[in-house]
């Protein structure tokens, strides 16, 4: 049976220049019980789509083109306010990305879960109370009684998808749009979504629309598969053909995208002189006047000319431990960099060491000064240690910029000008500017499109070889890790609990925490 | 941009860095943003036109300051007195321009005192950060909490109305609130990742602040510029209005408000021409406020 | 909650006290005496009357008697009313400028906080325009020249309003409260399109939108409180503004409250009077910066939950 039949959809948007496309011609349909994932990166019209199908697109700046979406006989892009209104979080529900911001933080969690049945089916309080409780039970929220009545602060961002998915069910939509739920979790806890999704599914029949970014997620969970590429569909099939047997050339290059295997040649020299040693690291910040300990005395060593893989997930303090080393953040403990004590070094001491060790920081929009231009903002380092100057500076610049893959050209633009990707380049310009034999990557693709991914992981690998560079890769993403590092080392809750060879790590993990991340990352 | 590297010798030949395309900077777009306000730049020509008419007054003023003509007394706008003329037969066009002087050296000074003051404080409390920063913002909180237009009104009482003490008054209220901004806008900026970089390059704190910081916190700085010298001047007036502040001979547009009401019934353009010319020059100083804080994209946020 | 409170008054007192301490210092050594009239006076005469005000005790001597008086609630006699407390003063006086600032505090929050949210509901449209376009009137209309406008046009030319007085004709309430008002009607006006605009951006509002509520829910009921956070911090600096604008408002429409009192005690050099306005004012002022944040830390319930107890 037929649950949803979109025909046609197009949408825009109106920008500072002129009408914009976001989803053009967009054609599909779903059956009850069935899982449609569409999938894109960025800028695909992926979330446009299904935001437009659900009138929660705002008009103006938005203006929904042309199109039909049929769903229990009501064309849901053609009919009154109320009508679709009625059909809203009642037969279709939703479910979104950022479990911290998509609950009121002004109202506690029970109300906010009965309002649908209130609203919709017009029950009354204690009845909605009852099936509210009944739902956060099967949902695994524990004792459902006292958390009614909690906020939603007092949760943890898995507990809130869980909200948001109970809030979804309890008016029982037969369809379920889920727009990348799990993106802003944790490994582990993302996997423990993705389940209790698929085990609701199949006990209510429920169509769901799944939209991604990533066609690893979305493998073992779609019936069928739909890929977006600004606005428009590039291909769509069962899923098994479509991540299988893929006919479109930007399919491919998605599938190609995404991290597998091992490291190709990973480095394996016999007991080599550490090039730095961190011995005893601990780490304290200052929270609401308590101290709390991020890096609990933690030990090890990185190694001439690897790239060690730093894994954890977030609030476990890998960042922190980047930081530490680099004298970012102040830090107790010691770090032995070739026989020099870095913790113990005033800033005038510490200058030159500055120049040896660098840092290419996650978020590309924010690392980058944006009232410098990309001259000035790779040359300030090499001017500063006396690397270059005058013409020789325009010089180096301009070989960096071929060195990073950035068109001479754009010198002398702004950072606000490039793409996420062009300005992960810029940032590792100038990183490796003053010729340094140590760099801390701090998750430096997890802000970026797979596609983009692949290639700031070549290119770092590429420089990584040609300058013999050391580098600390700090990353939640275990797929990345294990193509990427050498070795690896594995934080908890600022503890270091397992190091080791990349593939000996992952053929047999020694502590429990290992294990359930290497379990959740697989699925 | 493709991948990585292979494709970049081709390139080689453009080796001159002046030979490339100028990108675009923020305050650039900024500026293009700003000429599409018709009424933030409309406002800020209208400013600019009373700027210079009250620059130059003493040159192209119709009448002497002091000048009566005691038969004529008020009179109603005409050819000879465009604004007319109040009970003493002065010129209220050349009273406006004259008190024009004063009202904007007021709002443009105090305004001044006020930036210098909160920037510094500002700055060096939010880079500084730790102890420091929570004993200056400490003090910031309980002046704010002083309830300071009593405090104006009494000091204005007590040590007579000299201008010099309208100023430091009035620029020791509007400090807190830019040394609030600045501290903010430099403590977001100081996390930001490219300070960090700034930092691990080997930068030294200067330049750190000159290079990266300070660039970056300019925005909202401008704009809360902008919208201090219209509350300055409202304050000004509002002490001149109750003869608390410029005291005759010398006059602003207060002062020509205050006695206009005396007359009004009698002779309202006394109360409408400098009430005009006040409103005139706040209302512009808003709208271009507003139009920077857009142009500039400058979120209203405070700490 | 109550630490939270309790800080804050504790936080209350030092600032209170500065203010008593200046204020004193301040009026002490102010050039020019009380008796200071157009005539000379006899210095006997003088003598006595400084005995009688205490002024020829030491200054600190002074200052402790005065805090002593203070801590009773007794703000001396005034110099320049004989026979008359401060006290007396204020009572006779506070009533009026209290029923004047409440109703103006009704008119801002009223008018400001409804055409504030009818803008942001439609960003952009007419009616924004319209009303942030009067709002920017209002902000740049100082209450001295809109106040003796409003009494020119509504007074004077159509003859509707009463031009002055506090309740002695009918309708006389109202012109002085919408003028006092209007500054501050403006500026909620631009709080709460600012604080609903910001909020309806937010991605809660667009679940709320999702679970198919009826718009008036999502507005009413997921909006406004957060929306409305601006504003209720605000209040404070408007209730401050409020009680200084009626210095002007209250001799513009020449009423016989605290704010013209306080005004004359200025100009005419009376001490104990100035002392005792700045003092009560003071208090006053501080105490509703008080509530306005006790206000704004109940209605953030993360807030409330850091503060202890919910």
């Amino acid at each position: 049976m037929t649950l949803l039949t979109v025909n046609n959809l197009s949408t825009s948007f109106y920008t500072r220049n002129g009408l914009t496309k976001a989803v053009e011609d967009v054609s599909f349909s779903l059956d009850a019980g069935e899982t449609l994932a569409i999938v894109g990166e960025s800028g695909s019209g992926k979330s446009v789509s299904c935001y437009s199908i659900m009138g929660l697109i705002p008009c103006p700046p938005g203006k929904i083109e042309s199109g039909s979406a049929v769903f229990d006989g009501v064309d849901l892009l053609n009919c009154s306010d109320d009508e679709i209104r009625a059909v809203r979080g009642n037969k279709i529900a939703m479910i979104f990305q950022d479990p911290m911001t998509c609950l009121n933080p002004y109202l506690t969690v029970g109300e906010q879960l009965i309002e649908p049945l209130i609203y919709h089916h017009k029950v009354s309080r204690s009845e909605a109370k009852k099936k509210a409780i009944e739902l956060m039970t099967e949902v695994g929220i524990r004792s459902p009684e006292t958390n009614f009545n909690a906020w939603p602060h007092e949760f943890s961002g898995g507990m809130r998808q869980r909200v948001m998915i109970a809030m979804a069910l309890i008016a029982e939509p037969k369809l379920l749009i889920a727009d990348e739920p799990t993106t802003a979790l944790d490994v582990t806890i993302q996997k423990q979504i993705l389940d209790l999704v698929a085990e609701i599914q199949k006990k209510r029949d429920l169509g769901i629309i799944f939209i991604s970014h990533d066609l690893g997620v979305v493998k073992n969970l779609a019936d069928k598969v739909l890929v977006m590429k600004t606005g428009h569909i590039v291909e769509q099939g069962n899923a098994q053909d479509v991540l299988e047997n893929p006919q479109h050339e930007y399919t491919q290059k998605l599938l190609a995208a995404i991290p597998k295997g091992a490291k190709e040649n990973p480095k394996a020299e016999e007991n080599p002189e550490p090039l730095i040693q961190v011995k005893n690291l601990v780490t304290e910040f200052n929270v609401n006047g308590n101290r709390f300990r991020a890096v609990d005395n933690v030990n090890f060593d990185i190694l001439p000319k690897e790239i060690l893989g730093l894994v954890g997930e977030s609030g476990s303090g890998k960042s922190t431990i980047g930081r530490s080393i680099l004298r970012l953040v102040d830090a107790q403990g010691s770090v032995n960099y070739r026989g020099d004590e870095l913790l113990s070094k005033n800033p005038q001491q510490m200058k030159p060491l500055r120049r040896k060790m660098q840092m290419i920081f996650q978020d590309p929009y924010a690392s980058l000064n944006p009232r410098m231009t990309i001259y000035e903002t790779l040359a300030e380092p090499m001017k500063l240690h006396g690397i270059a100057k005058g013409s020789e500076l325009n010089q180096a610049v301009l070989k960096l910029m071929d060195d990073v893959g950035l068109a001479r050209a754009f010198v002398k633009k702004y950072p606000h000008e490039f793409s996420g990707g062009q300005r992960q380049r810029i940032a590792i310009g100038r990183a490796i500017a003053t010729k340094p034999e140590f760099i801390v990557a701090d998750e430096p693709v997890s802000a970026l499109d797979v596609t983009i991914q692949k290639q700031i992981l070549e290119l770092i690998q590429y420089l990584v070889d040609k300058h013999e560079l050391s580098m600390l890769f700090i990353s939640h993403d275990l797929a990345v890790v294990r193509k990427l590092c050498d070795r690896v080392i594995v934080l908890k809750h600022g503890e270091l609990v397992e190091s080791g060879n990349v593939e000996a790590l992952w053929q047999q993990p020694s502590h429990v925490y290992t294990q359930s991340l290497l379990a959740a990352a697989m699925h | 941009m493709t991948a990585s590297n292979s494709t970049l010798n081709q390139t080689s030949t453009m080796n001159d860095i002046e030979q490339f395309e100028s990108g675009n900077s923020l305050w650039h777009d900024a500026w293009v943003r700003l000429r599409k306000n018709k009424l933030a730049l409309v406002s800020l020509f209208v400013l600019i036109f009373i700027g210079v008419i009250c620059l130059l007054t003493p040159w192209i003023a119709p009448y002497g300051y002091e000048q009566q003509d005691l038969a004529l007394g008020a009179s109603a706008p005409s050819a000879a007195h465009w604004f007319g003329t109040d009970t003493l037969g002065r010129d209220l066009l050349t009273r406006v321009m004259y008190g024009g002087r004063v009202s904007l050296a007021v709002g443009l000074i105090a305004t001044a005192v006020a930036l210098t003051i909160g920037v510094t404080w500002g700055a060096i409390a939010g880079y500084t950060g730790g102890r420091v920063d929570a004993i200056m913002m400490r003090l910031v909180d309980i002046i704010y909490a002083l309830p300071f237009m009593i405090f104006i009104v009494l000091l204005m009482v007590v040590f007579g109305r000299s201008l010099l003490l309208l100023f430091l008054a009035i620029g020791a209220v509007e400090w807190l609130t830019m040394a609030r901004i600045v501290r903010g806008q430099v403590q977001t900026i100081r996390q930001l990742e490219f300070v960090e970089a700034a930092i691990s390059i080997g930068l030294s704190k200067a330049a750190i602040i000159r290079r990266h910081i300070i660039p970056n916190a300019l925005g909202p700085v401008i704009v809360y510029t902008t919208l201090t010298i219209p509350n300055v001047m409202l304050l000004e007036a509002f002490l001149s209005f109750l003869g608390l502040g410029i005291q005759p001979p010398e006059s602003s547009w207060g002062v020509l408000i205050a006695n206009g009401v005396e007359s009004m019934e009698e002779y309202p353009w006394l109360l409408i021409f400098p009430g005009l010319a006040l409103s005139i020059v706040l209302f512009s100083l808003n709208f271009l406020g507003d139009g920077l804080r857009d142009a500039l994209d400058v979120r209203a946020s405070k700490d | 909650m109550l630490r939270f409170i309790l800080s804050r008054l504790l936080q209350a007192i030092p600032v209170l006290l500065v203010v008593i301490t200046v204020t004193f210092f301040l009026v002490r050594f102010a050039p020019g005496g009380p008796f200071d009239g157009e005539r000379k006076v006899d210095p006997s005469v003088l003598k006595a009357l400084e005995a009688q005000y205490n002024l020829d005790q030491p200054l600190m001597s002074q200052y402790f008697s005065f805090l002593g008086d203070l801590v009773q609630g007794d703000l001396g006699p005034s110099f320049k009313y004989p026979g008359r407390s401060v006290n007396e003063l204020i009572g006779a006086g506070f009533p009026i400028t209290a029923e004047l600032g409440i109703y103006a505090i009704l008119v801002a929050l009223l008018i400001g906080a409804i055409a504030g949210v009818f803008s942001a509901l439609k960003p952009n449209s007419a009616r924004d325009y319209i009303s942030m376009s009067t709002a920017m009137i209002g902000i740049c209309m100082p209450a001295f020249l809109l106040g003796p406008l409003l009494i020119l046009i509504f007074g004077i030319w159509l003859e509707w309003l009463p031009v002055s007085g506090w309740g002695d004709l009918p309708g006389d309430k109202i012109l002085p409260s919408v003028t006092l008002g209007a500054v501050y009607a403006a500026y909620v006006a631009r709080l709460s399109r600012g604080g609903m605009l910001e909020v309806l951006s937010q991605d809660y509002i667009r679940t709320a939108r999702a679970k198919g509520l009826p718009e008036h829910v999502v507005i009413l009921k997921h909006g406004l409180r957060a929306g409305m956070l601006p504003v209720v911090a605000y209040l404070g600096p408007a209730f401050a503004g409020i009680l200084s604008g009626s210095f002007v408002i209250e001799s513009v429409f020449q009423i016989q409250g605290l704010g013209r009192f306080y005004v004359l005690a200025a100009f005419n050099r009376d001490y104990t009077l100035i002392m005792g306005c700045t003092v009560f004012l003071a208090t006053l002022i501080i105490v509703f910066n008080l509530l306005s944040d006790v206000l704004s830390a109940y209605l953030n319930p993360r807030l409330r939950s850091q503060l202890g107890g919910k």
